[in-house]
């Protein structure tokens, strides 16, 4: 596989960083939309994040990735070797799948092993992307434009956390829990309001306007492009601190506290907004104890509310399509009404 | 800039694409097909080195070729699934060409874009899953005419845009290939840096031109080390980047670079590359910063036509608009219709035998169906049995999308009347066409001509925002604006999606078609133009916004075949409900 432009080698897009950061420290949290120019990094980060990720614990040979603190979660083949002894544990990389949009539905919910079948005439499951997503990140480039019937697909793994197979006689379920992560230019083509939903956080990402940091982007681009391997080089201890700080993080967040009083604020600003269910809430109290977390910090304070808000809420507001004053317009404005 | 000019940019450009194809992305060639392109294409393949793959990519490929998927013979032969290349990863290590690129669908280009970007495919098709190598260099042939543009995600990342519609053929001279110097310039190409300068240089040419994507000044620093390579400098000039920028950044432009002076309060003359050199050479010793700068933008100065610099100017407001209607095009994409499952049955013409599940089908049978074979003494058998019964056939939905067109009538009369009101009526029957998925287009007419303010996208905050600046007063060209409206459904029809058109009018038409004045030519004209809509069968309402609704509408609605509506003194609300009940 070609070489990932290093996360922290990436100018500028903080609001972007920040959630695909997130994102990483508490899964929870529900996916990451990037929504902007061409050109403007989007993929980029999505690839980069994919390198940084802290190795995690699978069922050795599992096809499902299954956690082997968690039997409670297992999948059915998990569950029989269980019952006959210990399982083995190994270090994987967390998986950060592609689902290209020419996929086809066989490849992405699984289908009946055609080399078994061919070779063998037995009928077995071949695990697909939704399999090989579990634990980890499924990213869909350019997702205003994926097809449909794989959009209504994902809604309702995506909704229930396990993927069920039904098809040629063979009868399936597997636990299928991922972070959506989704890119797109939104000249192309709006998301469809129920997958948008779907989406823990959205962020909007423009091309930097200042000239120090559009040559920064080129330069550093440039660089990377004519040595890889000095340029990553370079950016490797940025990268294993940054990776540090996501493990740490994610040691301590089920530590970090969140007051009363930061509660009741979330839930004025998201009444405020006048967001749709207690999404909005869940979504926003997880960001800021993440971000909380992420910055060594044991209590969730305001200013983290104040910096996750924007993107956990910009696309629940009750959306008016004809309302382009902007949502992030509004919700700056809630969260200056709220915290004075 | 003159014809001999383009044509010799042209033939540059062909050199520097050879030199790197991969890192340069590629030229969009903007071009109808004829003579001047053939012998551009001839030198450019008279460039490219003999080894490297160039593959033709035709326009409406499937999916499955172009990605790679099972590959059926190969299958049936070994007995287990053997995988096919797709032609993105076939052209690994060469170069792709487009035909037709401005009505490339938006599925094929995000998987060339895609590819583009990764350096690679990723196939997750027919039970298979693999990733291969595509590297290559594309060529996309723009035969668009007018308002048809390739996709601008693809146009973003090839870096050289060459136009040759107005290069006569005597113009273009044929120039002779140095292939062998082509080659040791790719091998002294990985040598080649850009400094610090001159990256910064770059990118302040690009946001002085107005350009937003920030790949154009990366692909502009590729394009300069290419030409010193083959120029055969040890380290990128002057030259070089004045070259990469007048190639790559001029045909981008969006804004004309504004002189310096500031005393010169009116707006830059077209500059003569006389003067602009003049200009550069004179700073040249005070500050060899701003040098290179002024180098840059001198080059692309003289790279611009005179009449795109005026038409620049007028049009700079809207500088990030260049979308060109793109949006609209790329969707059109979703009438190939998705798979609506698979069913048994015959191979007859025109069924898509559905590999995958027919082999499916076949594989549990595969022991039986041996120890059968086997019994009755066949010898010569296949490794795979596949049956009649095991043939499955691949079923399509079609899903016909609908263009709303709304065409409206911005005159003196109208706004004098009710343009606010019919907007806010525009608006409402907007957001009913979001929800519903349906693409819209926006035509005005006013003075002495009709305009396409919008074309067809799906992008409603673009709609309203058309919507909202469109000015009213003037003549009242009714014909002229139900010929566009006609025109557009037309253009519709024939992409296989469905044109339905909106017209709010007040229909007292007082400009003819050729924009002459006077009420009874112009109303004759734009029953006529109705006449175009119903002998079309193109699904129609009029909406009657004058104060007193009245014999003339509905005569002009009964032309057209249109359902009559009579705009209600009442909010818009009733409006919007009135024509979505008679749109059905």
């Amino acid at each position: 596989m070609a070489t990932a432009f290093p996360f922290s080698a990436i100018v500028g897009q903080d609001e972007m960083k920040l959630a695909l950061l997130i994102a990483a420290v508490d899964p929870k949290v529900g996916g990451v939309l990037a929504f902007g120019d061409r050109g403007s990094g989007k993929s980029t980060a999505v690839r980069a994040l994919a390198a940084l990720l802290p190795k995690m614990k699978v069922v050795a040979g599992c096809r499902y990735n299954c956690n082997p603190e968690r039997p409670a979660e297992f999948c059915d083949e998990c569950r029989a070797r269980a019952a006959k002894g210990a399982l083995k544990s190994a270090q994987v990389p967390v998986p950060v799948v592609d689902l290209p949009l020419g996929a086809t539905e066989d490849r992405v919910v699984g289908a009946l092993d055609l080399e078994r079948a061919l070779a063998r005439g037995e009928k077995a499951f071949e695990p697909g992307l939704l399999a090989r997503a579990h634990r980890g990140f499924l990213y869909i480039d350019e997702a205003n434009l994926l097809e449909d019937h794989l959009v209504d697909l994902l809604l309702d793994v995506a909704a229930s956390g396990e993927n069920v197979v039904e098809r040629e006689g063979l009868s399936i379920r597997h636990p299928a829990r991922f972070v959506l992560v989704g890119t797109g230019n939104p000249e192309e083509g709006e998301l469809r309001p129920q997958l948008l939903d779907r989406f823990g956080m959205s962020t909007e990402v423009k091309t930097p306007n200042d000239l120090a940091s559009r040559i920064e982007v080129v330069r550093r681009r440039d660089e990377f492009d004519s040595d890889t391997a000095a340029f990553t080089a370079t950016w490797a201890k940025e990268e294993t601190k940054l990776r540090k700080k996501i493990a740490s993080a994610r040691e301590r967040l089920p530590s970090v506290n969140v007051s009363d009083l930061t509660l009741e604020r979330a839930t004025k600003l998201c009444m405020a907004l006048g967001t749709d269910g207690l999404r909005g809430e869940l979504t926003l109290m997880r960001a800021a104890r993440a971000l909380a977390a992420l910055e060594g910090k044991s209590t969730v304070n305001d200013e983290h509310l104040r910096r996750v808000a924007p993107s956990a809420l910009r696309h629940r507001l009750r959306r008016n399509p004809l309302d382009d004053s902007g949502s992030s317009v509004r919700v700056d404005r809630a969260i200056a009404e709220v915290f004075g | 800039m003159t014809a001999g000019l383009a044509w010799s940019d042209a033939v540059t450009a062909a050199q520097l694409f050879a030199v790197d194809p991969i890192g340069t992305g590629g030229v969009l060639v903007r071009s109808r097909a004829g003579p001047v392109r053939e012998r551009w294409m001839e030198m450019l393949r008279a460039a490219l080195p003999p080894s490297g793959p160039l593959k033709h990519l035709p326009l409406h490929i499937a999916d499955g070729r172009l990605l790679g998927g099972l590959d059926l013979n190969a299958t049936l032969l070994a007995g287990r699934p053997v995988a096919e290349r797709g032609l993105l990863a076939e052209g690994d290590g060469g170069v792709l060409i487009l035909a037709m690129a401005e009505r490339l669908s938006s599925a094929t280009t995000v998987h060339i874009t895609a590819a583009m970007d990764a350096r690679e495919t990723i196939v997750e098709r027919d039970g298979l899953s693999l990733r291969m190598p595509a590297r290559f260099g594309v060529i996309a042939l723009d035969e668009g005419l007018d308002d048809e543009f390739a996709p601008g995600s693809l146009g973003d990342r090839l870096g050289f845009h060459i136009d040759l519609n107005d290069v006569p053929i005597r113009e273009a001279g044929e120039f002779g290939m140095d292939r062998a110097a082509i080659s040791a310039a790719r091998e002294r190409l990985s040598a080649l840096r850009t400094n610090a300068e001159q990256v910064e240089a770059m990118c302040t040419a690009a946001a002085t031109l107005g350009i937003v994507s920030l790949r154009a000044p990366i692909l502009a620093l590729r394009v300069a080390c290419a030409s010193a390579a083959l120029s055969g400098y040890p380290a990128v000039e002057h030259d070089d980047i004045a070259l990469a920028a007048r190639l790559v950044l001029a045909p981008r432009a969006l804004v004309v670079p504004q002189e310096q002076a500031p005393e010169q309060s009116e707006p830059p003359q077209p500059p003569s590359p006389d003067s602009s050199g003049d200009d550069s050479a004179d700073k040249d010793n005070t500050d060899t910063d701003r040098a290179l700068d002024e180098v840059i933008l001198a080059a692309v100065q003289a790279a611009l036509p005179t009449d795109v610099l005026a038409a620049l100017r007028t049009s700079s407001a809207r500088s990030r608009g260049r979308s060109h209607g793109k949006a609209g095009a790329l969707q059109k994409s979703n009438k190939r219709g998705r798979p609506a499952g698979v069913s048994r049955g015959d191979l007859r013409a025109g069924a898509k035998l559905s590999v995958i599940e027919t082999l499916r089908a076949a594989a549990p049978w595969q022991p039986l169906r041996r120890r059968e074979a086997a019994a009755s003494g066949e010898l010569s058998r296949p490794h795979i049995l596949i049956r009649k019964d095991d043939f499955r056939i691949s079923r399509f939905k079609q899903r016909t999308e609908t263009t709303t067109i709304f065409v409206v009538d911005a005159s003196g009369s109208a706004a004098l009347h009710r343009l606010a009101e019919a907007k806010g009526a525009v608006e409402l029957l907007l957001a009913d066409c979001y929800i519903r998925r349906d693409q819209v287009a926006l035509i005005a007419f006013r003075g002495s001509a009709a305009e396409l303010l919008l074309p067809p996208t799906r992008s409603l905050a673009r709609a309203k925002r058309c919507l909202a600046g469109l000015p009213g007063g003037g003549g009242t060209p009714l014909a002229a604006g139900l010929d566009a409206a006609f025109a557009l459904s037309d253009s519709i029809r024939r992409k296989g999606q469905t044109p339905t058109v909106i017209v709010l009018t007040d229909g007292r038409a007082n400009i003819a078609r050729d924009g002459a004045q006077g009420r009874p030519r112009a109303e004759e004209d734009a029953i006529n133009a109705a006449r175009q809509l119903r002998a079309a069968a193109i699904t129609a309402v009029l909406v009657d916004t004058s104060p007193r609704p009245g014999a003339s509408g509905g005569a002009l609605a009964k032309e057209m075949g249109a359902r009559y509506l009579p705009m209600p003194h009442a909010e818009a609300t009733t409006l919007s409900k009135a024509v979505l009940a008679s749109m059905g």
